[in-house]
């Protein structure tokens, strides 16, 4: 842990204020490259917020988010607008509520994903206004990268439906895919299992630990779905009420006290009720 | 166990009369929210007295009239619809979708065709050559707000700052300048875009219905400006004397080297009027031309996509600052060449003709024909600018039937006349798409 050579993420005492309410406190972790990261705990701990800090839709209060790339480029994420995260440091996201483009195609949602190498195709839309055949080159292998993604989630047959009209579970798929699309080196996802049954939850373990294995994207997820965490997990760290109460392997934290009472209260009533009381 | 005949009657005559009289008491409630709301539209009228003092002229018939006029007609449709709601979007029947879509087709090209046709067929008839000419701005304007509005789902109830604009610039630089209209054409346009941009950049964070005031108060500045800056623009008086076109140089005059004369054609003044609808026929396929190759390329993907989600754009490494911007510029370039075109149209401009109503027409125009469809865009201006003429003999009422036929439109089409999108690309060339499935996910 903290070695620098391989971790990817590097997020140092992140502390996030909502007026008086600290939802993140002094909260340090590290992701490793080219592993599944799980981000634990009960409703409310600041999962979302972090989440949030690290691609750029809130400014930290106080902290330091690293991201170093492959190459040994590093990024500092608290500085970055939240579309050059994704455009520059190459760390793309997933919503707890989906959010797809609904009236757009399938397809045309996976196209999108990949605007910026299109635009610079496009010769910022004006080479593409006279038709150049470089841009119809680079249309098409955004089309190929769609289609294999499509192909790999099995929504080929769907390609040209209105995201909308897809089922739940295919709407996660195709939101994760559709970052993948960014070609980005971190993914973060928040709660790609919610909502989803036995069997797509494990489809959804096998399309992350393809994500790992075949494109070497480290992951950093949120989940409340234990059989999702335990089985894909490399490391899990576990918050609550804006602290890190555990950061280790999946078996560590299986049989941590600590995590156990914040999932399921102290044996002491009188201390869960208090701790019950307390939370808002 | 089956019941006997006689309590069948028996609930059939109650279901009757509870039918009954759940429309009477309905049709009893609209008419009295009508005489509320009628009594004083209607009801009572201010006239000048003998005296010359203010008198309240009662109306009691007309009132009377129209309250029975809502009874009865609530009463009906409460008998024939029972609970169903009119307020549902008319379902077209499932056989009349393909040849819909077969005849959309071709629609296009017909409209293109007679458009083309036009001053053939009418020659000698220079209200119909007028009309077409309005018409025909009207389907611009409407094309470059459905960039904005349709497209990039920015409501923008400003447009006409930008008509403005584009009038003035032309105006303006023909009077001071001496330039030509081809040359003020793309300068009042490039004027109108960089306007588009200073007006979008306050309005960045904002969306649908605070994006429309502070639009809307963008739209009156301008004209206010425009009204009070005597100097520049010659406040109320307007600009006169604005250089009509020329054919490539030939002026549509009597001299020797006009245009007529130069063509060995006998001198008649539906020239101009002929190479002016040509003129803007051109100008609206260029931006026609322009919206649906700008719809495939990723630009204006990502202005739908803007639309649709502005969070999960971003969160794809969209940058939506420029995107919007330049939504807003290309729409406003659009509307400067309409300004640019009417100015020299009509050789006299004043701030009278910018006002609120024509930038409620424009996205009338653009919501009535379907959000983002080119060719309801055309035939709602057509149906709008066209109608409006048709109906002149109704005289205050045309306003009546126009306000009811847009209220019927919205009941029955809340998506505009024509809500198909097509999918800027597609997976499976060449398979068509059922039109009538798409736009149905919780779009926006």
């Amino acid at each position: 842990m903290g070695d620098n050579a391989e971790s990817i993420l590097a997020v140092e005492h992140l502390t996030m204020h909502f007026g008086g309410l600290v939802a993140v406190d002094n909260f340090s972790f590290a992701a490793r490259r080219g592993e599944v990261t799980a981000l634990i705990g009960p409703n409310g701990a600041g999962k979302t917020t972090v989440f949030n800090c690290v691609t750029g839709f809130y400014k930290p209060t106080v902290g330091m988010i690293r991201l170093l790339h492959p190459d040994g480029r590093e990024f500092l994420l608290e500085r970055l607008l939240d579309f050059r995260i994704t455009k520059l440091a190459r760390v793309a996201r997933t919503f707890q509520n989906i959010r797809l483009f609904p009236g757009m195609t399938v397809l045309e949602n996976l196209v999108v994903a990949q605007h910026n190498p299109l635009m610079v195709a496009s010769g910022f839309s004006i080479a593409g206004l006279f038709g150049l055949k470089s841009y119809a080159q680079a249309e098409k292998a955004a089309i190929d990268k769609a289609r294999y993604w499509l192909d790999r989630t099995g929504l080929l047959a769907r390609a040209d439906d209105n995201a909308g009209q897809l089922a739940y579970g295919e709407q996660r798929r195709l939101e994760i895919v559709r970052a993948m699309c960014t070609d980005p080196v971190l993914l973060c996802l928040d709660e790609p299992a919610a909502g989803l049954n036995a069997n797509e939850s494990a489809d959804l373990n096998k399309l992350l630990l393809f994500i790992r294995a075949e494109h070497g994207t480290s992951i950093v997820l949120i989940e409340h779905d234990m059989s999702v965490v335990m089985e894909i997990s490399d490391h899990i760290v576990v918050l609550d009420y804006g602290l890190k109460i555990a950061d280790g392997t999946p078996s560590d934290i299986r049989n941590d006290p600590k995590v156990i009472a914040a999932y399921l209260g102290h044996e002491d009533d009188a201390t869960e009720l208090s701790g019950a009381g307390a939370r808002p | 166990m089956s019941p006997s005949p006689s309590v069948q009657d028996n609930s059939a005559n109650t279901l009757g009369i509870s039918v009954l009289a759940a429309a009477l008491k309905e049709a009893a409630l609209a008419a009295l929210v009508a005489l509320g709301l009628f009594f004083f539209l209607i009801g009572i009228k201010t006239d000048q007295g003998p005296t010359g003092a203010l008198v309240i002229m009662p109306r009691f018939e007309a009132l009377a009239m129209i309250v029975g006029a809502v009874f009865t007609g609530s009463f009906l449709r409460a008998l024939i619809a029972g609970n169903k709601s009119i307020m549902s979007r008319v379902e077209l029947p499932a056989w009349i979708v393909p040849k819909l879509q077969w005849a959309g087709r071709f629609m296009g090209a017909a409209f293109l065709v007679f458009a083309l046709a036009l001053p053939f067929l009418f020659f000698n008839n220079r209200y119909v050559l007028d009309l077409g000419i309005l018409v025909l701005t009207y389907v611009m304007l409407g094309w470059g707000l459905n960039i904005v509005v349709g497209l990039a789902g920015l409501l923008d109830l400003g447009y006409v700052a930008f008509y403005a604009v584009g009038a003035y610039s032309y105006a303006l630089l023909a009077q001071n300048f001496g330039l030509s209209f081809w040359i003020g054409l793309p300068l009042a346009g490039i004027l109108a875009a960089f306007w588009g941009v200073l007006l979008g950049f306050p309005v960045l964070r904002l969306r649908g219905d605070y994006l429309a005031i502070v639009t809307l108060g963008f739209g009156e500045i301008i004209r206010l400006v425009l009204l009070n800056w005597r100097d520049l623009t010659g406040g109320p008086n307007g600009i006169s004397g604005i250089p009509r076109p020329s054919f490539f140089g030939l002026p549509f005059d009597e001299s020797a080297n006009g245009f007529a004369a130069t063509f060995g054609l006998e001198f008649t003044p539906t020239h101009r009027l002929v190479f002016l609808f040509y003129l803007i026929l051109a100008l609206a396929l260029v931006t026609n031309w322009v919206t649906l190759r700008l719809r495939r390329l990723p630009i204006g993907r990502a202005w739908e996509a803007l639309r649709e989600d502005e969070i999960a754009c971003r969160a794809l490494g969209i940058n939506t600052t420029n995107t919007k911007l330049t939504a807003f510029a290309i729409g406003a370039m659009f509307g400067g060449f309409s300004g640019a075109f009417f100015a020299t149209r009509q050789s006299f401009i004043s701030p009278e003709s910018f006002n609120f109503g024509e930038s409620a027409l424009v996205l009338a125009i653009v919501v009535l024909g379907g959000m983002g469809s080119q060719l309801g865009v055309a035939i709602a201006a057509l149906a709008m600018i066209g109608g409006f003429e048709l109906f002149r003999g109704f005289e205050q009422y045309r306003m009546l039937l126009f306000g009811a036929t847009m209220v019927i439109i919205m009941i029955w089409r809340p998506r505009g006349l024509i809500a198909t999108r097509t999918p800027s690309l597609l997976l499976a060339a060449g398979k068509a798409k059922s039109a009538s499935s798409n736009r149905d996910g919780d779009g926006r």
